[in-house]
């Protein structure tokens, strides 16, 4: 069927594409590639220097340090509120849910500020740790803390849906073939799940490693330690060091594209996966 | 015979999920898996310490201020300016990328170009980019004198260091909500329905008004719900971008920084309060969108 308007639909078409491409590049594409072009606008030589820098060292292990007990926390957690919702018929079960969603919806500042209400100077177990030295806020069990909120959904929302899924029947053989509790987990479930676990453990990992607001409240920016990766950024683009800024960023950048390419490959792997924490996070 | 009571069949058709505290009769014939009450234990004392009573902590201190100081508190000129732009911001970059948005899922999901995978895995970029990078890379690209900033300046428009750039910004980490939201049920409409629409004699715009939209038109509001969401409490992007003018660019977040520099503890706590109490009522209100979503989406 021939009619007149084919060819200016066909033109509206690529009119449509181009302005969704216009809008991904000047909005995406071109953020990640300007944080490259700037960390090496005065060559290679100060990009490797500002890198090196103590204070960029010291904030690389910090922030590194921060991932490496808020991942396991959360992994942990996440497999046992998984096993319990997924598994589990029991009341309350949205409201439990619930409240494990619930620091997706809370503003980062905000994630800060409920643990300076608490372990903060005028907080409410302030005066007792101060009495006992023992420094939360302005160190880094605050900044472990404000992290380890922010993060608490990842693993468990990945988890939860999946297992939900795969449902009891292989735990229910293995058990009446003999095995124990812990054998069923370690031999079948988590076999089972672990490509969910690794794609939640890979997003919990990035924000993990990239919280600024959070941390920004409970850390007091002590450069050499209590300043993580980002915010040592925010304080090398305040002091208009831009090769500084943008080559710690493009640490994180480099981070950030690893996160999406072992994302991407798992989702084509198994497609199931898409079904859990990017519907929310 | 007996049926096997551990054998999965016995559990699998009603009683599929481990079946905890209930009142069936054959449950007891029924082994149960183990583990419930480690797990639950351990669940719910973890969101209790690290979530719950955190958050209590906020909406107890705001108490102490009694009801007159805390209305006082945030209904102050500056702060109220804050709340405005925020919101306002918010739902600009929302409603922003609810047309873009929506216009990229169709691209991805209905147009077949060079680059589309590549394209589609960047999506989620603003998920991955800490905020403090997006945020930086931003304003150098957005700077009267950045890479599209040189274009704009011609123009009269200006976007860093205005309240332009905080939408920007705001856009930036929203979008991936709203086109992972619409992605899926637009490759699941039914495009026989569409073909039929357009034989008949409708044209492209035609059946897009008439058909396509009105089966997507509750998963486009959650989409841009959840995209306001995650935008109305950002902080690190905006940042850098918005000049930070009181009264002019600086946003809620930024005015609880300001609070807790100044050791005004209350102060800052009852904006908190404010923006928490927003957001708890907009995640009900997207739980409740989700699930009109699915139904009209299951009634098709």
């Amino acid at each position: 069927m021939i009619r007149g308007e084919q060819i200016p639909e066909e033109l509206g078409r690529y009119a449509l594409l181009a302005v969704a491409l216009l809008y991904l590049v000047g909005l995406v594409a071109l953020p990640l590639v300007v944080v490259f072009i700037e960390a090496f606008a005065h060559g290679i030589g100060s990009y490797v220097a500002a890198l090196l820098d103590p204070y960029a060292l010291a904030a690389m292990r910090l922030t590194l340090l921060t991932a490496a007990i808020v991942v396991p926390l959360n992994v942990l957690f996440g497999i046992a509120a998984a096993w319990a919702i997924a598994k589990f018929e029991f009341r309350g079960k949205n409201a439990l849910i619930t409240a494990i969603d619930l620091p997706f919806a809370v503003s980062p500042v905000i994630s800060g500020l409920i643990y300076v209400l608490m372990f903060g100077a005028q907080g409410w177990f302030g005066p007792w740790l101060m009495a006992h030295g023992v420094r939360i806020i302005f160190a880094v069990p605050g900044i472990v803390l404000a992290t380890t909120f922010v993060t608490v959904p990842f693993v468990a929302r990945e988890l939860i849906p999946l297992m939900q899924t795969q449902g009891n029947d292989e735990e229910l053989t293995a058990l009446s073939l003999g095995a124990s509790g812990w054998q069923t987990f370690w031999l079948v479930t988590l076999p089972n799940i672990r490509w969910g676990l690794l794609y939640g453990v890979l997003l919990c990992n990035a924000r993990a490693m990239g919280e600024f607001g959070a941390v920004s409240v409970v850390s007091g920016h002590i450069r050499g330690l209590t300043n993580t990766l980002p915010l040592h950024i925010e304080i090398l683009h305040s002091e208009y060091n831009y090769v500084g800024a943008f080559a710690s960023a493009s640490i994180l950048a480099l981070l950030a594209l690893v996160t999406l390419l072992a994302k991407t490959l798992l989702e084509r792997r198994h497609p199931e996966l898409r079904a859990g924490v990017t519907a929310r996070a | 015979m007996l049926p096997l009571p551990l054998a999965p069949s016995a559990a699998s058709p009603g009683a599929s999920p481990g079946t905890a505290p209930g009142t069936s009769r054959s449950r007891r014939r029924v082994r149960m898996l183990p583990g419930f009450g480690l797990t639950m234990g351990y669940t719910l004392l973890y969101v209790s310490l690290i979530v719950l009573i955190p958050l209590s902590a906020a909406f107890l201190r705001s108490a102490e201020l009694g009801p007159a100081r805390f209305w006082h508190v945030v209904t102050e000129p500056r702060v109220l300016a804050s709340l405005r732009l925020s919101f306002g911001a918010a739902l600009l970059a929302a409603a922003l990328n609810g047309v873009f948005g929506f216009i990229i899922a169709w691209a991805l999901t209905r147009q077949r170009f060079p680059g589309r995978r590549l394209f589609d895995a960047i999506i989620d970029l603003p998920f991955a980019l800490p905020t403090a990078v997006a945020g930086i890379a931003l304003t150098s690209l957005y700077a009267p004198n950045g890479w599209i900033g040189q274009l704009l300046l011609p123009m009269g428009i200006r976007v860093a260091y205005t309240p332009l750039g905080i939408v920007v910004a705001l856009a930036f980490v929203s979008l991936p909500f709203v086109v992972r939201t619409l992605q899926p049920v637009l490759g699941d409409l039914d495009r026989e329905v569409e073909r039929a629409a357009e034989t008949l004699g409708a044209s492209t715009l035609q059946s897009f008004r008439w058909v396509v939209l009105p089966s997507i038109w509750p998963t486009l509001l959650t989409g841009v719900a959840l995209g306001f969401s995650r935008a109305v409490g950002e902080y690190g992007s905006v940042i850098f971008i918005a000049g930070n003018i009181p009264m002019v660019s600086e946003i809620a977040p930024l005015m609880i920084m300001t609070k807790l520099e100044q050791y005004q503890y209350a102060q800052a706590t009852a904006i908190a309060v404010v923006m928490l109490l927003a957001s708890f009522a907009l995640m009900f209100g997207i739980n409740g969108l989700q699930l009109w979503a699915q139904r009209r989406r299951r009634r098709r």
